[in-house]
């Protein structure tokens, strides 16, 4: 289990190993390194905090967390976190903390500073088994949601008052994924019947809600079907076109983007009624960042990704790709949509168009996710152990560096 | 009754058997018989009609016959056939009168039994006709219900059917209603179950975690620590600060106006949000007022209604505008009094485009009216021409309001710019001074100008007046050389009597304009003349001509004629005097001049010449 991950919000790379030793390097400052023990307990997650100045370490079965302040020198344990996939979000400023927690088998949130790790606020949730917690982009508004047997998710305010609750039915399966717009005004909520619910931040009501049908049949909505081009045209792998943000179907040297007319129905896939935790529903969100835009994916049809237009809150287009959509992220300053399947291509988006950018490399890269700069010029593309660099110049021609990253064990 | 054929073909044996048959069968059944008779006159009269008259009747049975036939018509009320009996046992003679009239009155009879048989025929026509007709109706009808009932049976026959699929339906409904809220149910305690065990487990867990924590703490405690090499501090050299109350109160203060912002913020947008709409809302306000108000102005407005209450919405809401825009508040009432005109005003608004609408389609019906529609190309151009100009005059609505906000944000920058302000008010100040000086300047000049004209116009008429009479006595002595002494003498009294007169009258005129010295003396006679004479100019071309022929006469003795003194011309001093008068005249602006008043003065003369002869 050796980690590498690469941060952009401090200037420290750090990794751990399994057995409770803990590495933590500098990058500017090469000479400095400190190594944390934390014991017989095992590491599970770990986590910086948005000043970069301290670490948050999740120990095995979730008995504690050890906040390091790695100026001070100083320990914080926090006991009874929460084991959920969201249990610790910071907002955006970093100031305050949410952390999710667990005692006598109720749910509670506990609101820390993050100065100076002071318990804020400590409230008990009302929700059956709490699986996530986010805070609004402003800061006020903590969004908790229950597990998928429910469908609740409630808000709080910062200072811990229920704002209000929403539950949109019972009985089937709830909430799936949850995504906050980056103004604070929508809530998207998508579920395991494949809508998406958009609430508002005035009334917390719902304002609208999405499908995700397998047919489309309104003409105005622009389909994309990536769909092979004839290989082998003797350009080799490691050509890549320049490429402008023009209309539509761009020829790499592999794949291209048509546009489907309608009615386009899409691949679906059935999902097997008698295991736990089926691929249905919507499993992934994401608000881009002047949210305009909100690109959801259905797990029943994991090929395409839908667009949705927020201003006119309609379907503005679906892209589909030869195999599964496994991660995708906009470009932190502008609409744009970063897409990868796990192939070795990397796939853009935007209102004017869209594109299928091959990915350099020795051999396949697989892109197994991607992440973006803050600027919004270069992202990084991960694979299994490589690491690959992209930038986009302003003429929207994609240029790739790639650099590899031993793995050290 | 066939007997009666037979009885003819046997012929005389059998005629009193007949004729007994005949009576037994009357005195049994006159009914029969008489039937028998009408049935037997509407045969036409054919070959039986000798064999039945002479039947009946035969030159032996006659006496039989006659008594027969006065029984039977007595019986039937007619009057005997025999004569009054004189007495028993003589025979009775037949009564030729009454037989005679028993015949007519049969044949009446026979008429009138005809006409009666022949209406009840048509009559029994018509009904049978009728009852045809009735009956086939009948039949109809009959059919119809026939066809009806079944068709009736047949609905009620669906209907039953049809009540018990619902009812079928309803039941499966509920059904499946059941089998849900069964279903749900179920759910919900096996929910409450999987909850409870959860729960358990989790107890249980929690126990395990507590234990293997005490045990894995219990192993090692000084290990867990952090060594840092190369110790970097914190970026601004202070140590990390204990937890104390301060802090916490701090932290406390700082979320809340955290919070606070937030709310404070997202209400401003809201408020902006709600001016804005608001603005909206009142000016479509406006505008649907705007556009429902000028409907009152056509006479075909139909509905008075409406209008009535437009005017009056009109005026009500006027009265709100302004209410409005003063106070331009956020309060309960304002916003509802806001809604409420609106609602209103769409609501009129909507009932006048059905209205239109229904006009329209009623056009389409009836026709195309010129007078009434508007053909709908033309309101389409009109609307165009319409938006155009409000397109233009909003751009220059926003060109204005970006000038005056240009001036005055200009405006209310500093203090400097009012200064320059005032300076450039300053400025104008001097500038209209300036102005005003020369216009004054001008306005003199004017009335310098003006007088200089006057005074010439003054001396030109007085020069004139001057010339004129001048001119007059030399034309005078002329004539005077030319014709007798009476009749010079004649004229020249009415021509100076005429001077003289005129003089008297016009010279206040004169002296009403500025008076001058030199003219003075002359202000007696020329003056008048002038004014007669200027006043008698127009009336003939002729005059021109005249005055040219003489002006060249005229310079000549112009001199003459103008160096005629004042006082010599006296209307005692006549004759010779006067011709040799001499007017002097200071100043004479031009022979020309003295020429035309000369020439005008002559025309004059001519003038009194020619009103004075007969």
């Amino acid at each position: 289990m050796n980690f590498s991950e690469v941060f952009k919000l401090s200037s420290l790379l750090c990794k751990f190993s399994p057995d409770g030793k803990y590495l933590v390097w500098s990058l500017e400052q090469p000479e400095w390194h400190c190594k944390i023990d934390e014991g017989s307990a095992g590491l599970v997650a770990s986590c910086w905090s948005p000043d970069g100045r301290h670490i948050l370490n999740t120990t095995e079965f979730h008995l504690r967390i050890t906040v390091w302040s790695l100026c001070t020198k100083s320990v914080s344990y926090i006991k009874y976190p929460k084991a959920c996939l969201q249990g610790i979000t910071f907002t955006r400023d970093g100031r305050y903390m949410a952390l999710a927690e667990r005692r006598d088998c109720k749910d509670y949130v506990s609101i820390f500073v993050c100065s100076d790790w002071q318990l804020l606020r400590h409230f008990d949730t009302d929700t059956q088994d709490l699986t996530g917690i986010e805070w609004a982009p402003n800061g006020c508004v903590l969004a908790v949601w229950d597990s998928c047997l429910e469908y609740k998710i409630l808000l709080y305010s910062l200072d811990g008052r229920l704002l209000s609750a929403y539950s949109a039915y019972e009985w089937s399966l709830g909430i799936k994924s949850v995504a906050w717009s980056p103004s604070s005004q929508f809530l998207a909520v998508g579920s395991y019947d494949g809508k998406v619910r958009i609430l508002n931040h005035v009334t917390w009501k719902m304002i609208t809600e999405f499908g995700h049908p397998a047919t489309i049949n309104n003409p105005k909505i622009v389909v994309y079907k990536e769909a092979e081009k004839s290989p082998q045209l003797g350009l080799g792998c490691l050509s890549f076109p320049p490429l402008g943000a023009g209309a539509g179907p761009l020829p790499s040297s592999e794949s291209k983007y048509e546009i489907a007319s309608v009615p386009v129905s899409l691949q679906t896939l059935k999902p097997v009624t008698d295991r736990a935790n089926p691929k249905i529903g919507i499993g992934m969100l994401a608000f881009s960042p002047d949210s305009y835009f909100l690109a959801t994916r259905n797990d029943n049809i994991p090929n395409a990704v839908w667009v949705w237009d927020i201003q006119k809150l309609r379907l503005f287009a679906v892209l589909e790709q030869l195999s599964p959509v496994r991660t995708f992220q906009w470009d932190p300053q502008q609409p744009r949509l970063a897409i990868c399947t796990g192939g070795s291509r990397l796939y853009l988006w935007s209102p004017a168009g869209c594109m299928s950018v091959q990915v350099p490399g020795e051999g396949d890269f697989a892109v197994l996710s991607l992440c973006w700069h803050l600027s919004g010029d270069s992202m990084a593309l991960l694979s299994k152990d490589h690491v690959c660099l992209c930038f986009l110049e302003t003429e929207a021609s994609v240029s790739t560096a790639c650099r590899q990253l031993g793995g050290h064990t | 009754m066939g007997d009666w054929m037979t009885v003819t073909d046997r012929g005389l044996s059998s005629e009193s058997k007949t004729i007994s048959q005949y009576t037994s069968e009357i005195k049994m059944s006159p009914s029969s018989l008489y039937s028998q008779q009408v049935l037997c006159s509407s045969i036409p009269l054919s070959k039986n009609v000798h064999s039945f008259f002479s039947a009946f009747c035969t030159e032996d049975n006659i006496e039989q016959s006659i008594s027969y036939l006065d029984q039977e018509l007595t019986t039937f009320g007619f009057p005997s056939l025999y004569e009054e009996s004189k007495g028993k046992e003589t025979k009775r003679e037949l009564n030729i009168v009454a037989v005679l009239n028993c015949m007519n009155e049969l044949l009446v009879l026979q008429r009138k039994n005809l006409l009666a048989q022949e209406n009840v025929e048509t009559q029994n026509l018509k009904l049978g006709s009728d009852m045809d007709h009735l009956q086939s109706c009948y039949s109809k009808l009959k059919e119809q219900l026939e066809t009806s009932r079944r068709e009736m049976i047949g609905l009620q026959e669906r209907d039953r059917q049809l009540q018990c699929k619902n009812r079928n339906l309803h039941q499966l409904l509920k059904n499946e209603k059941d089998e849900v809220q069964k279903l749900q149910n179920i759910i919900a305690s096996r929910a409450t179950q999987y909850n409870h065990d959860m729960k358990r487990k989790e107890r249980e867990y929690n126990k395990l975690k507590e234990r293997l924590h005490q045990l894995v703490m219990n192993k090692k405690d000084k290990k867990i620590a952090m060594d840092i090499l190369n110790y970097v501090g914190r970026a601004d050299g202070k140590r990390g600060s204990w937890r104390t109350g301060k802090t916490e109160a701090r932290n406390e203060d700082e979320m809340y106006k955290i919070l606070l912002n937030d709310y404070e913020y997202r209400q401003k947008q809201i408020l902006m949000e709600n001016a804005e709409l608001k603005k909206v809302l009142q000016q479509m306000k406006k505008e649907m007022i705007s556009l429902l108000s000028p409907q009152k102005k056509k006479p075909r407005e139909r509905v008075d209604d409406s209008t009535g209450t437009v005017i009056s919405d009109v005026e009500e809401d006027a009265g709100e505008l302004s209410r409005e825009s003063m106070w331009d508040l956020s309060c309960e009432t304002v916003r509802e009094q806001l809604t409420n005109s609106i609602r209103k005003q769409w609501r009129i608004l909507k009932s006048h485009v059905e209205k239109l609408d229904n006009q329209v389609s009623k056009v389409h019906l009836e026709g195309f009216n010129d007078e009434d529609v508007i053909s709908r190309q033309d309101h389409e151009q009109e609307t165009e021409k319409l938006e155009l100009e409000i397109q233009q005059c909003k751009e220059m609505i926003k060109t204005q309001q970006q000038l005056l906000q240009q001036q005055l944000a200009t405006a209310c920058d500093d203090d400097t710019t009012s200064l320059l302000r005032d300076c450039y008010l300053l400025e104008e100040k001097e500038r209209l001074k300036e102005e005003w000086s020369l216009f004054k300047e001008q306005k003199k000049n004017f009335e310098r100008e003006r007088r200089s004209f006057t005074e010439a116009a003054i001396r030109l008429g007085l020069e004139r007046k001057a010339f004129e009479e001048e001119r007059a006595s030399w034309l005078k002595q002329q004539f005077l050389n030319m014709t007798t002494f009476d009749h010079q003498n004649s004229e020249n009294v009415k021509l100076f009597s005429a001077f003289s007169g005129s003089s008297d009258r016009d010279n206040l005129t004169v002296h009403s304009r500025q008076p001058q010295k030199k003219p003075h003396n002359v202000s007696n006679g020329s003056p008048v003349c002038m004014s007669k004479l200027t006043k008698s100019l127009p009336a003939s071309p002729s005059t021109s001509d005249f005055c040219q022929t003489r002006s060249c006469v005229s310079e000549h003795s112009s001199i003459n004629v103008l160096n005629m003194t004042p006082e010599e011309i006296k209307p005692n001093q006549v004759g010779g005097e006067c011709t040799n008068q001499k007017w002097s005249v200071a100043s004479r602006p031009g022979s020309q001049e003295g020429c035309y008043s000369g020439c005008s003065l002559t025309y004059t003369n001519s003038h009194v010449e020619k009103d004075d002869l007969p």
